[in-house]
């Protein structure tokens, strides 16, 4: 594959490139679902190919195919060299990249077990276990279960003279219990929902999951919740899980810390950032308590967005964020990183695949642990009244990152320190800046997960990447609840 | 990129690699180019070219699919292997059909359905070569003169201008072999200005039928006219939504006119099929042959899509169905009232768990269609809403779906647009909204962010619930 590779970088450099970098990508996947005691789905996928970008006439062409032989390699230079040459009749000036030195290296995700040495037969049956556990609670509607393994392997060689070869392993599962009754359709997931849990790990992540274990206790929430009062409207304290609490990451952080966005790269569809670029460094985005980084190193853990180096040749960097609750930081790329005075990429820019042009992604933007001793129980018992939220339902926000909604699938109302009823459809809505300045509580280290979120959308033509988001559970004073149905 | 002839010979060749009962392979295959604009330059600028095979195999009740895009003897024979490996593990499915022949699938032997019917009719063909033969250097000129419009606006300006075309195939074993060739040019521009923005999108297989000097102009004719939003107080509105607004909020409801979202009781018109749920003045039906809509006229198991009359006079008649959920319909408690039971031609590629789903919607025309202008003359007090984004449901039943505006949200008052409005959240059900439809538009079709592509109108709906603000 490397010398496919070399193959499209020496096509590219005769025509007269000033940068060329070119990727083949090798994606293998499986992918399993249960649905009422039946296999769902079962298939699995494979897809290899090539992309080349170049730097012509100073504006960028990016070309992919999925025919590896030498004419069609070439032709894919040739191709990307004719669409950067167009790009550069429409360009206010050239295109500049941050420096950052040549990488020779090899990586790849540890792992303990290789899920794909895993039989499907072992799979399916620890799927309809769980399956067959939520289906025994009377109730339940509908149960559905999901397995996915992903193995990404990508050889990336540069016109500088990067050569990295990466391997990256991620692996997912989880379930939904359904309750239609009356006239409500009720759910519950586990261990999170829209895909269950995800991260770059083996097959050991879902040994570790406790999948069947929590199979009842879920379904018979989906059930009570028909017999939860509904959650008031007004403004309260909650208190959000840290599934809940990565997401919540993910939509007023992540994205707007993204600098394409902020530059306006993203306007047309994803949108753009309040976070402008006299904001680093001066905004007050949260309380002291908030401390975010963007850490895309394998220490941070094993995150959707842990890798050695991203799809520019950029190693692994873990950037501060929000430092004591001050904007330190933008996720940014060779590109883009001179707009905001930094010398170097913040190593951001990952592709979906072969066929897609590498942009700022999230790696693995998280919230870091409270350093004081601080349980989940503690911090409910520690809150005289309030509302704790379990579990993504429905999330929403503008353009800008500004107002966002939330939707919860459970909650409990609590008073003097315990949880004392359930709540259905709870919601939280506020603005940002004004929501992460209201923290003032978050739970320590053993509450902490990297939670995995595998279906972020971004760019035209759209690409689906995976994030990762360190959360554990936070407390957040004086938010309107409620609202979604006011 | 693939042909019939070549996709044939690659499904010869499956089928000596598989030992399986019967096998299927569905053809994808496209080229695919965009170029992207920001800040008045191209920033980012692709072409990529793939073709995929995905080959299904069954083993009496037993089936699985595996997916590769290399097509090498190798490749093809580890693919077959694939599927066959995750199909034979499993228990048998009582429920699982034997794949369809050729005259159960389109009503006759022989080619892609051209032979209208009462529920039938072919469309005409929906590739243009003028669409496949745009090259960067064309892209680029139309993009130019977006520039050149931001510019004589004073605005700055981000888009794409996108042009494909793309092949769709089905073989099975049973002789079924349908195949289906399609482009697609589309063009998306925002223009942005301090404190206001417009957008404007469409699409079509014909390129001639875009018009980026008009949708240019119309979108910096909404960021200058929005300049200085007010904020005024959420409430409930009288608001007239543009044809993609009205695409991007019910195309959320869509996925559950589907027999199986019926049968897994996860459809908000269980128990509500034959009940007048909208007003008298809703009609919607799928139709693929309708001639601004696009797409391959078979399903996921190459059964020819049929034109179906879902809702009428504000009534849901029916839903759409894949051959396997007919006779679980049949069989099920909710048989005696759901309406007609039968193969639509709405089915997703098997294995999969949501069964079907229309795609192909078209709302209709109404008796004394109303121009937006008009909307906007007839309206003493309202909001007029180019677009909503991130929508997203908050109640399954009652289908709440909450969102914002986004690009181009107005005051209007006594008959007129009076200036831009700080964007809304709103928390609405499509229940009442459909419900509440006071005036709409001719169809047309439009294209957003959020649902596929439809052919709707714009509607002016009375109490629109919007619940928040936001700073812009």
């Amino acid at each position: 594959m490397k010398t496919t590779a070399r193959l499209a970088l020496d096509a590219a450099s005769v025509r007269g490139v000033t940068y060329a970098d070119a990727r083949v990508v090798s994606i293998c996947n499986r992918s399993l679902t249960t649905k009422n005691g039946r296999v769902g789905h079962a298939s699995e996928s494979e897809s290899l190919g090539i992309g080349v970008r170049v730097i012509a006439g100073g504006a960028w062409g990016f070309a992919a195919s999925a025919d590896l032989s030498r004419a069609a390699v070439e032709g894919a230079a040739a191709r990307a060299i004719e669409i950067a040459r167009a790009s550069a009749r429409v360009k206010l000036e050239d295109v500049r990249l941050a420096p950052e030195p040549v990488a020779v290296a090899e990586w790849a995700t540890p792992y303990k077990i290789d899920p794909f040495t895993t039989s499907v037969e072992q799979n399916l049956d620890l799927l309809l276990k769980v399956d067959s556990e939520m289906r025994a609670v009377a109730g339940i509607t509908l149960a559905e279960t999901g397995m996915n393994f992903q193995r990404e392997e990508s050889w990336f060689l540069s016109s500088e003279g990067s050569d990295i070869h990466q391997t990256k392993y991620s692996t997912g599962a989880g379930y939904t219990a359904y309750a239609f009754a009356g006239s409500e359709i009720q759910k519950r997931s586990y261990p999170n929902s829209f895909g269950g849990q995800w991260q770059n790990r083996g097959y050991e992540q879902i040994e570790e999951m406790k999948l069947v274990e929590n199979a009842r206790r879920v379904a018979e929430e989906a059930v009570a919740l028909h017999r939860a009062d509904q959650c008031p409207e007004g403004a309260s304290t909650i208190i959000l899980d840290g599934s809940q609490l990565g997401l919540q990451i993910h939509e007023s952080i992540g994205h707007p810390i993204e600098l394409d966005r902020v530059l306006g790269m993203e306007a047309n569809f994803a949108g753009t950032s309040f976070l402008t670029i006299e904001k680093l460094g001066n905004l007050r985005y949260g309380s002291e308590l908030v401390n975010v980084v963007a850490d895309a190193r394998q220490e941070h853990g094993p995150g959707l967005g842990t890798f050695a180096y991203d799809d520019e040749g950029v190693a692994a960097q873990s950037t501060p964020i929000i430092a004591n609750g001050r904007f330190t930081g933008y996720l940014s790329s060779r590109e883009t990183a001179h707009t905001i005075g930094a010398a170097r990429s913040g190593g951001t820019l990952r592709a979906e695949g072969w066929n897609r042009l590498p942009m700022i992604r999230m790696t693995n933007v998280s919230i870091l642990p409270g350093e004081k001793p601080l349980s989940l129980e503690q911090l409910i018992a520690a809150t005289e009244d309030g509302i704790y939220m379990e579990t993504n339902k429905s999330w929403s926000i503008d353009d800008k990152r500004y107002n966002f909604q939330f939707g919860c699938e459970i909650a409990w109302e609590i008073r003097n320190g315990k949880r004392v009823r359930m709540l259905k459809n709870a919601s939280y809505s506020g603005i940002t800046t004004e929501f992460w300045n209201s923290m003032d509580a978050i739970c320590s280290r053993d509450e902490w997960t990297l939670w995995g979120t595998p279906n972020c959308g971004k760019g035209q033509p759209q690409q689906v990447v995976g994030t990762g988001h360190g959360a554990s559970p936070a407390r957040f004073r004086n938010i309107r609840v409620g609202s979604a149905y006011s | 990129m693939l042909t019939k002839e070549k996709a044939a010979d690659i499904f010869d060749r499956v089928r000596r690699f598989s030992s399986a009962d019967e096998v299927e392979a569905i053809f994808t295959g496209s080229r695919f180019a965009l170029t992207r604009f920001a800040n008045n330059t191209i920033h980012q600028n692709v072409e990529e070219e793939n073709s995929v095979v995905s080959i299904r195999t069954n083993f009496a009740g037993r089936t699985a699919r595996a997916t590769a895009n290399q097509f090498d003897d190798e490749s093809l024979r580890r693919a077959v292997e694939a599927s066959e490996n995750l199909a034979r593990v499993q228990a048998a499915d009582p429920d699982l059909l034997p794949m369809p022949d050729a005259q159960e699938a389109y009503g006759r032997t022989g080619e892609t359905p051209v032979a209208p019917s009462s529920t039938f009719s072919a469309p005409s063909s929906r590739f243009f070569e003028r669409t496949a033969a745009i090259t960067p250097a064309d892209r680029a000129e139309v993009v130019k003169d977006i520039v050149s419009v931001a510019g004589k606006h004073k605005l700055t300006t981000a888009g794409i201008y996108s042009n494909s075309e793309s092949e769709e195939g089905i073989f099975n074993s049973r002789g079924l072999a349908n195949w289906h060739r399609q482009t697609l040019a589309e063009i998306s521009v925002t223009m942005l200005a301090e404190d206001s923005s417009g957008w404007q999108k469409a699409n079509s297989p014909d390129m001639s039928n875009l018009e980026p000097a008009r949708l240019a102009e119309t979108a910096a004719q909404k960021t200058v006219e929005s300049a200085h939003p007010r904020e005024i107080a959420p409430g409930k509105y009288t608001v007239i939504l543009e044809p993609a607004a009205v695409l991007d909020i019910v195309g959320f409801m869509f996925w559950d006119f589907s027999g199986v979202a019926i049968l897994d009781q996860r459809s908000f018109l269980n128990d509500r099929i034959g009940t007048r749920l909208f007003g008298e003045n809703i009609n919607i039906c799928d139709d693929v042959a309708h001639p601004p809509q696009a797409g391959s006229p078979f399903d996921g198991e190459g059964m020819r899509r049929e034109c179906v009359q879902l809702v009428e006079k504000g009534v849901v008649k029916r839903v759409v169905y894949a051959r396997a959920t007919v006779q679980k319909m049949k069989n099920s408690e909710y048989a005696a009232k759901v309406g007609p039971i039968e193969p639509t031609g709405h089915g997703f590629p098997l294995p999969n768990e949501v069964g079907e789903m229309p795609m192909n919607i078209v709302f209709g025309t109404p008796e004394k269609p109303r121009s937006v202008e008009e909307m906007i003359g007839s309206t003493e007090r309202g909001v007029l809403v180019t677009r909503l984004w991130y929508i997203r449901e908050v109640d399954p039943y009652e289908k709440i779906v909450t969102g914002m505006t986004r690009d181009g949200t107005f005051l209007v008052e006594n008959g007129k647009v009076q200036y831009g409005l700080r964007n809304f959240r709103f928390n609405q059900s499509l229940i009442s909204m459909l419900s509440n439809v006071e005036a709409m538009s001719v169809p047309v079709r439009a294209s957003g962010e959020e649902s596929f592509d439809m052919v709707v109108p714009a509607m002016k709906v009375r109490e629109f619930n919007f619940t928040e603000g936001t700073k812009f």
